[in-house]
């Protein structure tokens, strides 16, 4: 069971940042050619092939304990931004991230910037596809490596959740050739929000020398616990936000 | 020293994120559980309980 949801937990984090990317990369492919674009989609997917390959079998040498305490840390760390996020969008005190939108603004300031020709390639593109999918998945890349975290070549499971990810948005990209907006990319920042929040709170307390109740099992509880408070807070805030926009 | 303020901003704003106030309570809560598991006291409850009080007050200050 813990493998399982740390597959889905890995590949839908690693889905829904490669959609980010997708767009960047679109924009600028459409616009302003394809070569360069590609070149620095390649040159940031070899950055972050090393910080895995590189970090995750250095984790290895770290003791156990000591590698759940500041896993969990970090995985507490960006999931509760992931949901807290995705609560202040659901409830309508943040806008929806809108895949649409970014494209047309990413593509006019692809069109608008001038051309600068460096090494043969057109810097704009480049630096932009580079920082684009270097930024998105650097976040993806920390997540699969702290599933190291629980051994048991978790971290091969997590970079092959994040590869077919990667797979499917690149077919979809390819096939839809537009940004994949009815991709309900919302929702899917709330789970990946819960999957981490609950595997961060669960390594961390384990780290920290907790013995949890029902081991494994405990994990599907604490992911309905904060399913339970998110959805309440949701609720909670679309109630108290009716009269205060009325007035 | 500009890029280095500037790498030091990224990985700020990459682990902490908007609110400072919930990687502090995180530091304390895991903190607090180390120091009673360590006295053989039964600690499993008390990180669910921080962890939803941080994301309530993080949730909630952001609306306010």
């Amino acid at each position: 069971m813990r493998v399982a949801f740390l597959f889905l937990a890995a590949f839908l984090a690693s889905g829904v940042e490669m959609v980010e990317a997708l767009t960047i990369v679109l924009a600028v492919g459409v616009t302003r050619g394809w070569r360069s674009t590609l070149i620095g989609v390649g040159a940031a997917a070899l950055v972050l092939a090393a910080i895995v390959g590189s970090l995750g079998p250095a984790l290895t040498l770290v003791p156990l304990d000591a590698l759940r305490l500041v896993v969990g840390g970090l995985l507490l760390a960006f999931g509760l931004q992931w949901l807290r996020k995705a609560i202040l969008r659901a409830s309508g005190f943040k806008a929806l991230h809108d895949e649409a939108e970014i494209y047309a603004r990413e593509r006019e300031e692809a069109a608008r910037a001038g051309r600068d020709e460096r090494a043969g390639l057109d810097w704009y593109s480049f630096t932009l596809s580079f920082k684009g999918v270097l930024l998105e998945g650097l976040e993806v890349a920390f997540i699969v490596i702290s599933f190291g975290a629980d051994r048991g070549g978790s971290v091969a499971i997590a970079a092959g959740a994040a590869g077919a990810a990667l797979v499917i948005v690149v077919v979809a990209g390819v096939v839809v050739r537009a940004p994949l907006a009815r991709v309900p990319e919302n929702t899917l920042k709330f789970a990946v929000g819960l999957m981490l929040t609950t595997f961060g709170t669960f390594w961390g307390a384990e780290g920290a020398g907790v013995s949890w109740p029902g081991s494994d099992a405990a994990l599907p509880v604490l992911f309905a616990v904060l399913l339970g408070v998110s959805a309440t807070l949701v609720a909670v805030l679309r109630r108290g936000r009716v009269p205060r926009t009325a007035t | 020293m500009k890029h280095l303020a500037a790498f030091g901003r990224f990985w700020y704003e990459f682990v902490v994120g908007d609110d400072w106030t919930v990687a502090a309570g995180i530091v304390v809560a895991l903190g607090l559980v180390a120091l009673v598991a360590h006295h053989d006291v039964a600690a499993w409850w008390l990180m669910p309980i921080a962890v939803v009080a941080l994301l309530t007050t993080s949730v909630w200050r952001a609306t306010r």
